[in-house]
């Protein structure tokens, strides 16, 4: 059964990134936040991955990535995620970060998809990651779910296989290092990806050329959004001032430094 | 504006309360008697009766949606039994815990009422306003933050707060109907990773954190992946440990390098893993940030083995770095912890 996957993504900034947080106008904010290098958010790339495996899997699927943040640091992730699937993007032109409202967020993402041309809702399934690498709220995927009309929402997602009649089963992440598995009748649904199964395809540069023939056209369209913070107020945002004062050991021999964790270990 | 306080809670697959409800409770109880609110607690459950008798003693309203539906989790019908608890009550303020049971459908729920939605939030804290507190950006910095639009809808991270401890008489549920929808989705059950035994203990101590430095190369030359399982899984036997791992390690199974089978993304901890809580952690052949920054943000006592006496990701984040063999250490620790068994 052909689906029309779209696939929500966020950018972070590189996890291997200092974060420093300062003041700005709108509340708090990122230092130097636009000359950090960027990445798409690591559970939204999950969510990507496994939605190009399953357009591929079902012929006449189309996959689209929905992407709000500022053009310029999207252009910037898009010339490495473009070489990985094939996709056709939509982008939202708008400041984004941890520290924006996801009502907000949703709103715009919401309108965004209902704008996209030849969207078909009963075959739609809204893929994203379970929670951002910068809010990491798990907040913006439901909202635009239900503003968009799907009750049938699956969140921490490892796995999804289809069956012949349309429905699929899938798994969730639950407490306790186990999975809740389900069985939905089929599109429309919301899926928040965990990590899934796949690995991060290599880069094709093939795939590459084809998408940024798509790709810069649709950030030149992309749509400014200005994002409201509403009622919300942040009073603080700092880095955690505490610090340990590490012993560092140097020279103890094995059976010493076991002796020493086996009692601290045994100790209350 | 006054606050009147709802405290949403769910029952585990035994039919009573979850921890995290009750430590939730504990929050509600506590802001309610702060800001002098009344205080409602909704059940969602399919025989709430029992699971209300651990509310004994808490001087709150308790409501209830239940029936077969709700005996397991699902998107559909738990947010419509969370709106009609809500309904019940015309709430300001609805606190809940962060399980996956209710982070699954709060902030749809939240869009249902017009609502706004804070999650992971690990203090309240209420003076003229309710001002809240949560990490941004994977554990890395720290907010506090208000709203003055209401109904506003806070998930309580799990160990925040004690669990609340029953009193003395006996609870009685009213129950609240719901208007439930069409049911598409069946929940069939829950499924463990495919591993010869549950490395993931919540409730466990300690957790080990291990690292890539596991499968690479030894002294020797050669790689002891067979090795550094049986280290592993020994140890976690004789501590009842809980293990987590490095996203590099996890990831190697996917990239065709050495792997320790028993390993799955779900115990990945750091930026795109979990942050778990236990009281005391140790980390073995891990270099790199997010194990010792992000991982552990919530371990209060932290000590690593690393052969690498430069690591710069444990000064200031561990309390002991024991620059050493992390497998000849695991072996002599192995040895003691069982002679003394």
């Amino acid at each position: 059964m052909p689906l029309h996957i779209v696939v929500c993504a966020g950018i972070v900034p590189d996890p291997l990134q200092t974060l420093e947080p300062i003041t700005g106008p709108n509340g708090p904010a990122l230092k130097n936040e636009m000359m950090l290098p960027a990445v798409l958010d690591p559970w939204a790339a999950s969510a990507l991955y496994e939605g190009a495996n399953l357009a591929g899997k079902n012929q006449g699927s189309r996959l689209w990535l929905v992407s709000l943040g500022p053009k310029a640091k999207l252009q910037q992730v898009l010339m490495t995620i473009a070489q990985k699937v094939s996709f056709e993007l939509f982008a939202v032109d708008s400041p984004s970060g941890g520290f924006a409202d996801a009502h907000a967020t949703a709103a715009a993402l919401s309108e965004a998809i209902a704008a996209i041309p030849g969207l078909d809702n009963s075959r739609l399934l809204l893929f994203g990651g379970w929670e951002s690498a910068s809010r990491g709220a798990g907040v913006t995927l439901q909202i635009i779910g239900e503003r968009l009309g799907i009750t049938d929402q699956f969140m921490g997602v490892d796995q999804i296989d289809f069956r012949e009649d349309g429905s699929f089963e899938v798994l969730e992440r639950v407490e306790g290092g186990r999975h809740q598995v389900s069985v939905c009748s089929g599109a429309p649904a919301v899926l928040g990806w965990a990590t899934g199964n796949l690995p991060e395809p290599r880069n094709n540069p093939q795939i590459g050329m084809a998408n940024m023939r798509t790709v810069m056209p649709a950030l030149q369209k992309a749509k400014l959004a200005a994002l409201s913070n509403g009622s919300l107020q942040y009073l603080s945002a700092s880095l955690p001032a505490q610090q340990r004062q590490t012993r560092v050991v140097k020279d103890m021999p094995p059976e010493a430094i076991a002796q020493e964790l086996a009692e601290w270990i045994g100790g209350e | 504006m006054p606050e009147s306080i709802l405290v949403l809670t769910h029952t585990d697959e035994s039919g009573l309360l979850t921890k995290c409800s009750l430590e939730t409770v504990s929050a509600g109880k506590e802001l309610a008697e702060r800001l002098a609110a009344p205080l409602t607690i909704g059940i969602i459950a399919a025989e709430p009766t029992s699971a209300a008798q651990a509310l004994r003693g808490c001087k709150a309203r308790v409501l209830s949606v239940c029936g077969e539906v709700f005996a397991q989790a699902r998107y559909a019908t738990d947010v419509a039994g969370c709106e009609a608890l809500y309904k019940a009550t015309d709430a300001t303020l609805i606190l809940a815990p962060q399980s996956s049971r209710i982070a699954r459908v709060a902030a749809g729920f939240a869009n249902r009422i017009a609502g706004s939605i804070d999650t992971h939030i690990n203090s309240i804290r209420s003076t003229d306003s309710v001002e809240v507190s949560r990490w941004f950006y994977r554990q890395r910095i720290e907010a506090s933050m208000t709203r003055s639009a209401r109904p506003w809808i806070l998930l309580i991270e799990g160990g925040v707060y004690p669990a609340f401890t029953p009193g003395e008489g006996e609870v009685l549920p009213e129950k609240i109907l719901v208007e439930l929808p069409e049911i598409h989705t069946t929940v069939i059950g829950t499924r463990a990773p495919a591993q010869d035994a549950q490395t993931i203990r919540p409730d466990a101590r300690m957790l080990f954190v291990a690292g890539a430095g596991w499968t690479k190369k030894q002294p020797d030359g050669e790689v002891h992946t067979s090795q550094a399982g049986d280290l592993i899984l020994t140890f976690l036997d004789r501590t009842g440990a809980s293990l987590g791992s490095s996203k590099s390690l996890v990831d190697q199974g996917g990239d065709g390098q050495p792997v320790l089978p028993f390993l799955t993304h779900m115990n990945q901890v750091g930026q795109t893993g979990s942050t778990p809580r236990h009281p005391r952690g140790l980390a073995t052949c891990c270099h790199g940030e997010e194990p010792h920054v992000v991982g552990w943000r919530f371990i209060s006592e932290r000590r690593a083995i690393s052969l690498d006496p430069n690591c710069g990701w444990t000064r200031g984040k561990a309390d002991v770095v024991y620059v050493a063999d992390a497998f000849k250490v695991m072996a002599q620790l192995n040895e003691l912890l069982g002679s003394k068994a």
